[in-house]
């Protein structure tokens, strides 16, 4: 096991377990032992660590890894949606494309909070992102062609991503536990707009019927890869299984998955780009065709067909913008408001305190937008 | 109904604007609140709209010589002072007209009501930035002088009497004057003054002459819409 930090230490004195053993005659050695016996009957237990408890070090880098990936996929996923918000072709999706975008960097909000709470800064796992030491969902290095996309991803990429993200719900770190479940609340309305749109294109004219199928086509196997590779070849599955930061193997969400699917496409009268999907009475699941891991591998790697563009857009979006963070940086400096958290890093003392709340209430368009 | 229109227009198309920032904001927090605020008027230009006809086929099937919208909401975005100083001077502008006719107890006074609280929270959103951006860095200050400036001309339209439109037009351009004339004293920015006589002035958007970026702006909006004739979505 790593050594224990002095920090890491003394944070650790927060947990009951911990501080009755830790403080013991044992020395530093006898205290790790103790701690990490800690750590692993609070997990056992279903209990949840929480950011004062002590924690292994490969705990920790392990959910930041997992963490910063997700808040990167929150805000790298709004540049294919956005991509048609000023083509929406109604102004009630526009309101609710607008509304789930938001959304999305709300979570992104969310979640690089959580993420702060292991000990590293927002500005950090943004410079990773942008250096490409950290990765973003590989989903969103494709492209969205069509309006139809619009409905695709809100059906497969929020179902997929729900699927995933509802054991999170019960994730042993409480910060991330607690913001799954508001994030999958949301979700789970992004995945019946997304339906209620291409259930709509379905029953439309020819050119909408066949760009939601055309949609469908092109979104579907990427969408079992957000899964992840194959339980077999899964390098941070077993461990995250023990830690109870995953609950379900890749392999079993994704035919979970698959099944939820299948029906739901029958309803809206398209087809799954599978000729191997057939119903296995012996399984009581679906059996699905094989999986081009080169094309998931080759997205991975950087490959895919919006990669670059999608990290070009971040980090440009990140510099021309770093003139108006050092502005507000500047200003807060030369106006102390009183009232602001002290610990609140600039970027978020930049944002009137009002404008978070706002969001929440922001029910007149938003509560329209998603019944 | 051509004041449901002329504030209609204003709403939406200032809406599609700040919407352009989707996935571009300098800071994540201003992702969240450019949508909440392009949102707040998506949502008052789909009452108004609808006032006035069907909001759909009004959005997406008219010609740009037929929108009402003041030519300040139409400008691009430029860099984020330019969007600041836009939203300063237009929500000071909707502020005021709100509030006269959520008092006035006319058609609007019921939309106007409730669009004020809303306005309201866009006004305290660009008067904050305004003040960190005049008064923040060298840099910032130019380029919040910039747009100051550069918008400045497009503020006399917004100022003409809207017919049906039953509200004291010219205290609205006092109290206009006196707040944003306040905000960019603080943040530390020259008040820009004239244009002298003779020089061009924005001011018939409500009449249905734009300029040259709403063309482009509206080709965007409304391609989708107008490939798929009939279609419901
Ligand atoms: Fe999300
Ligand atoms: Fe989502």
């Amino acid at each position: 096991m790593a050594a224990v930090t002095a920090d890491q230490t003394t944070q650790g004195q927060a947990r009951g377990t911990a501080q009755a053993t830790a403080g013991g005659p044992d020395g530093p050695a006898g205290a790790d032992v103790a701690q990490q016996a800690a750590f692993d009957a609070a997990v056992a237990a279903d209990e949840r660590i929480e950011p004062r408890d002590w924690m292994p070090d490969a705990y920790r880098a392990s959910l930041v890894r997992q963490m910063a990936q997700h808040a990167h996929s929150e805000i790298i996923g709004m540049q294919p949606e956005a991509n048609w918000i000023s083509r929406a072709p109604s102004l009630r999706r526009k309101a609710i494309l607008m509304a789930k975008v938001q959304d999305e960097a709300g979570h992104g909000l969310y979640l690089y909070s959580a993420a702060e709470t292991l000990g590293t800064s927002r500005e950090e796992m943004l410079d990773k992102l942008h250096a490409g030491r950290q990765r973003y969902s590989s989903i969103f290095n494709y492209p969205t062609l069509t309006w139809a996309d619009v409905g695709a991803i809100g059906w497969l990429v929020d179902g997929a991503a729900i699927t995933n993200q509802v054991p999170l719900c019960r994730c042993s770190y409480g910060p991330y536990a607690r913001a799954m479940v508001r994030i999958c609340k949301e979700e789970s309305f992004h995945q019946r707009q997304g339906y209620e749109l291409l259930l709509t294109l379905g029953r439309g004219t020819p050119g909408q019927r066949a760009m939601a199928q055309d949609a469908v086509n092109r979104w579907w196997w990427p969408s079992l890869m957000m899964f992840g590779p194959p339980d077999d070849a899964s390098a941070h599955s077993a461990q995250s299984m023990t830690w109870k930061i995953k609950r379900h193997s890749n392999d079993e969400l994704r035919q979970r998955f698959v099944d939820i699917c299948v029906p739901q496409a029958e309803a809206l009268g398209l087809t799954l780009p599978d000729p191997d999907l057939r119903w296995n009475e012996e399984r009581g699941h679906h059996d699905f065709g094989a999986i081009d891991w080169t094309e998931f591998q080759e997205v991975l790697k950087g490959n895919g067909p919006c990669n670059e563009q999608r990290l070009t857009q971040r980090r440009r979006a990140h510099e021309e913008g770093a003139w108006v963070r050092d502005a507000a940086a500047s200003y807060a400096l030369k106006h102390p408001a009183p009232t602001r958290h002290a610990h609140a890093p600039a970027h978020i003392t930049e944002a009137p305190h009002t404008e978070m709340h706002q969001a929440e209430m922001h029910t007149p368009p938003n509560a329209e937008a998603t019944a | 109904m051509t004041a449901a229109l002329a504030l209609g227009d204003d709403a939406l198309v200032l809406s599609h604007r700040l919407g352009e920032w989707a996935g571009h904001a300098p800071v994540l927090e201003e992702e969240v609140a450019l949508a909440n605020i392009a949102l707040d008027l998506l949502g008052q230009a789909r009452v108004l709209l609808s006032l006035a006809g069907d909001e759909d086929e009004l959005a997406f099937l008219r010609e740009e010589r037929a929108f009402r919208n003041v030519q300040l909401v139409e400008q691009p975005n430029g860099d984020f002072a330019h969007t600041i100083a836009r939203q300063l001077y237009f929500s000071v502008y909707q502020r005021g007209l709100y509030e006269q006719l959520a008092a006035g107890g006319g058609d609007f006074a019921g939309l106007a009501a409730k669009a004020v609280k809303e306005v309201a929270y866009h006004q305290d959103h660009a008067t904050h930035w305004t003040l960190r951006l005049g008064d923040g860095t060298e840099e910032s200050h130019q380029r919040m002088q910039r747009g100051v400036d550069a918008l400045w001309r497009f503020t006399g339209e917004l100022f003409q009497p809207v017919e049906g439109v039953e509200i004291d037009w010219p205290s609205l351009h006092t109290d206009w004057l006196a707040t944003v004339t306040g905000v960019l004293q603080q943040a530390t920015l020259t008040v820009p003054t004239g244009p002298g006589s003779g020089a061009w002035t924005a001011g018939a958007g409500r009449q249905g002459i734009h300029t040259e970026p709403f063309g482009r702006m509206l080709a965007e909006m409304q391609h989708l819409h107008r490939s798929h004739p009939g279609a419901s979505w």
